[in-house]
């Protein structure tokens, strides 16, 4: 297009073109500034708080994101990185601690390390010393902190938090027997005391240490007045690694194979401390009672929805998109724009649509009153239709998609096919099955596998629409008959409160992930799609 | 193939456009009546909650009789909920999940389809591998190790979008590189190694060239990130700890699981609000999305 016959110039290379160094190596010196000050300063806080993972962690991503951003060689990870280190911390590390949790017994009562589960069974099992003197108390408060101020025995002040034990505050001036002021504290009154109910709760739950030493007991108040020293009726012993119960008698000792204190007539105390269990957690899910049962139940309910689910909707989908592409039917965009409505509209918000729609009073459920002639249809109540409920809805949602994607692999497919078939004499039915139908597969298996998976895992409808009811009346354990086997693992792992059992879910998650792993990669070897993927 | 020429001797121009129209109507008008289902099928549970939201009364009794009412009041009474807050707070996090997700995935794409380096094939197949296992499967590991995070870094802990907005883009990578890859691929390589002659470096030819060309795939990416991470449920339950930190997910699960019937016509509101957005982005850019499921992860 130019008449210009001048040469181009011709480019030096760029150490000696240099140029200097340009806006783009500012923006990646302030952002990588940026990078290392955060690094440094989550290592520096994993210090503090003593949390050696994080503190490894963080130096090794901003020693790698230097290594990566400032030397030249390794192009490609400087693409790749960011996503990486994002996808390494909160997938593939949380992966692995998954497995890991998986051979443990972390849970409720399991919680920690043995030297924390030591300090919580002594606090837990606090009680006023006999005979213990009690002191006026005054409640002092530095920044957001709470503390307590009593004056002892001999009339000096003692000063004290949660964190630190009680210890002679110099300058405190008292009046009578009770501390009136406090350098660097701000005393409570009563009246505010009674006015701030957070507060009151605050007071109420604190406890200030003798000493440093726990089994000294600790300074504890009932009413906000006055204060008592409370001290645990268990005694620990750190040679023998036992519990004794100064009340009774009782010497509970540490057993690592279970992680509690358990006492010679097999009873044990309430918080233990969390210990590898191996595979102890696989198997319970097959051979606890409480578990067992259910868990064919709905691992088999899984794989009837996620298969019944990918099918129906395909066939649907499948159907409408063969029927709607034909080039003389008029207003085919409006149709399409309608078709997928139920797609584009939110997932959660469609099942919890669905729950109010299928209401089993025909006053209440427009399902039930508009095309069921108001019978009373227990959809959401009765297993079965609960099952079917759930399968309808999914269907009303996925259809959608699958239509769109048949529509789109159609246009794809060259036009001569049909035209070659239908000179050939093919029927319409048979161009259909012998030429449309394997071409559409080949582009779409990828896609109905992924609809699987996901299926497989959809908790979301599940959740919304039944969560998981009506429940199972042989077990005590909270499942229903339409769990899968996700909302199983959500309703055990107790995040949601209740008794927690990271363990065992984890676990679970662990063999769910094998199957759908082990579909997927079937799948994928079946259609030797993965050697076109890469 | 010899066509058949034959034209009938004698043909009244009546019985022939009777004809006529009898093979429209079998080949073609049947359809039309079909269509009507299906939209039925597809539209009416949308028609029913948008009645529902317009109704007065705010229960679900009598919400079974559609548009017979209509007045605004279950949407002002939004205004005294939280909806608006969490609406904001789905936002806030959504976006930044697509703008991150975008711009981690399409890199990482651009690297794999541009660049051959060591352990390409083998980063490609574990992204496979890793793409399969659902980040919501591990949300007990998520759990404990944002309690831990939280010690640390309180911004990373519980209870913090930031720690769900970074949760989300962990799974950012795996889900979306395959599906940019594909499309990655089918930029001519010939366009880079024209613009490397030039003298551009790869940093621009990734942002000025590359990138612009492959928006369909990113409004693909975008939207169907947005969609999930709006309509997630387990993480953002797991997280979020406080009412003023839900999303709309969690929050009007709240409304609905406590007390169906009491909540409906706010329930009804808050949907349509909540759906409208998505509904008309994802009708706006529809023939993206079919062009993008297709073309990202089919490799004819």
């Amino acid at each position: 297009m130019s008449t210009d016959t001048t040469p181009p110039p011709v480019r030096e290379s760029h150490a000696r073109a240099w140029e200097g160094t340009g806006w783009g190596f500012a923006v990646k010196l302030v952002l990588m500034a940026v990078v290392n000050a955060l690094g440094i300063y989550v290592a520096w806080s994993a210090w503090d708080v003593e949390q050696w993972g994080v503190l490894v962690g963080s130096l090794a991503l901003v020693v790698v994101a230097d290594v990566v951003y400032f030397s030249r060689r390794p192009l490609a990870g400087k693409y790749i990185y960011p996503g990486l280190v994002f996808l390494l911390v909160f997938q593939v590390f949380t992966m692995a601690y998954t497995v890991y949790v998986a051979t443990t017994n972390y849970g409720t009562g399991h919680n920690s390390t043995q030297e924390q589960a030591v300090d919580a069974l002594l606090i837990q099992n606090e009680r006023p010393v006999e005979g213990a003197p009690t002191y006026p108390l005054t409640i002092v408060r530095s920044g957001d902190e709470v503390g307590f101020a009593v004056v002892d025995d001999a009339g000096q002040a003692l000063v004290g938090t949660a964190e630190e034990p009680m210890a002679p505050a110099d300058g405190a001036t008292t009046e009578a027997d009770r501390v009136t002021a406090v350098p660097d504290h701000d005393v409570v009154d009563l009246a505010t005391l009674l006015a701030d109910p957070a507060l009151q709760e605050e007071v109420l739950a604190l406890r200030v240490p003798v000493s440093e030493d726990a089994d000294d007991g600790s300074y504890r108040t009932r009413e906000g007045t006055r204060a008592t020293v409370y001290a645990s009726s268990l005694e620990w012993d750190e040679s023998a690694r036992t519990m004794t119960d100064t009340t009774t008698g009782t010497v509970y000792s540490a057993d690592d194979g279970s992680g509690r204190f358990v006492a010679q007539d097999g009873s044990a105390l309430t918080v233990g401390w969390r210990v590898g269990v191996g595979l102890d957690n696989f198997t319970k899910a097959f051979t606890n009672p409480n578990y067992a049962g259910p868990f064919w139940k709905i691992t088999a309910w899984t794989f009837a929805f996620a298969f019944l689910t990918v099918a129906s909707s395909f066939l649907l989908g499948l159907a409408i998109a063969l029927l709607f592409d034909d080039k003389r039917l008029r207003g085919r965009r409006v149709m399409r724009t309608l078709f997928i409505l139920p797609y584009a509209f939110p997932a959660f918000l469609s099942a919890l649509l669905w729950r109010g729609m299928l209401n089993s009073n025909p006053e209440y459920g427009i399902v039930n009153s508009l095309f069921f002639l108001g019978a009373r249809i227990e959809w959401l109540t009765d297993p079965w239709l609960a099952k079917l409920a759930i399968l309808g809805v999914n269907l009303w949602l996925t259809f959608p998609y699958f239509f769109l994607v048949c529509t789109g692999a159609m246009q794809s497919l060259p036009g001569e096919l049909e035209e070659a078939a239908r000179i050939d004499g093919a029927s319409r039915w048979r161009h259909f099955r012998a030429i449309q139908l394997p071409l559409l597969l080949i582009s779409t298996t990828p896609l109905l596998i992924a609809s699987f998976a996901f299926n497989f895992n959809n908790f979301v409808i599940v959740y919304m629409l039944t969560g998981g009811g009506p429940r199972f009346t042989d077990t005590s354990a909270p499942l229903g008959h339409t769990d899968i086997l996700i909302t199983m693992i959500y309703q055990i792992s107790g995040v949601q409160g209740g008794s927690a059992d990271y363990g065992l879910a984890s676990a679970l998650s662990i063999i769910v992930f094998l199957v759908v792993g082990a579909v997927s990669a079937f799948a994928f070897r079946r259609t030797r799609k993965l050697e076109e993927v890469l | 193939m010899a066509e058949r020429t034959t034209t009938p001797v004698v043909a009244p121009d009546a019985s022939r456009a009777g004809a006529r129209r009898r093979r429209w109507w079998a080949e073609v008008g049947w359809k039309y009546p079909l269509a009507a289902v299906v939209v039925f099928y597809a539209a009416f549970p949308l028609a029913y909650v948008l009645s529902a939201s317009l109704a007065p009364s705010g229960t679900l009794t009598g919400s079974t009789q559609l548009f017979r009412e209509v007045s605004g009041q279950n949407f002002a009474a939004l205004g005294d909920t939280r909806f608006w807050q969490w609406a904001a707070n789905s936002l806030v996090i959504a976006s930044s999940v697509v703008v991150g997700a975008v711009l981690m995935g399409a890199a990482a794409a651009y690297a794999f389809s541009r660049f051959r380096f060591t352990g390409r094939r083998l980063s490609l197949t574990s992204l496979l591998v890793v793409q399969m296992f659902p980040q919501m499967l591990a949300f007990i590991a998520i759990f404990l190790l944002l309690l831990t995070l939280g010690e640390v870094v309180p911004a990373l802990g519980l209870n913090s979008k930031l720690a769900l907005i970074c949760v989300y883009l962990g799974g950012a990578l795996g889900s979306n590189t395959f599906l940019m890859y594909g499309f990655f691929n089918t930029v001519p390589r010939e366009l880079d190694e024209a613009a490397k002659i030039d003298g551009a470096t790869h940093a621009q030819i990734y942002w000025t060239i590359v990138l612009r060309l492959v928006t369909p795939i990113l409004a693909t990416v975008a939207l169907l990130t947005f969609v999930a991470t709006f309509g997630d449920f387990v993480l953002a339950r797991v997280v979020l700890t406080s009412e003023q930190n839900w999303t709309l997910a969690v929050g009007m699960y709240g409304w609905v699981s406590d007390q169906l019937n009491a909540n409906w016509g706010l329930f009804a509101a808050g949907a349509v609000v909540a759906a409208l957005p998505v509904l008309a982005l994802f009708l706006f850019l529809q023939k993206y999305i079919v062009g993008g499921l297709t073309s990202g992860s089919v490799k004819g």
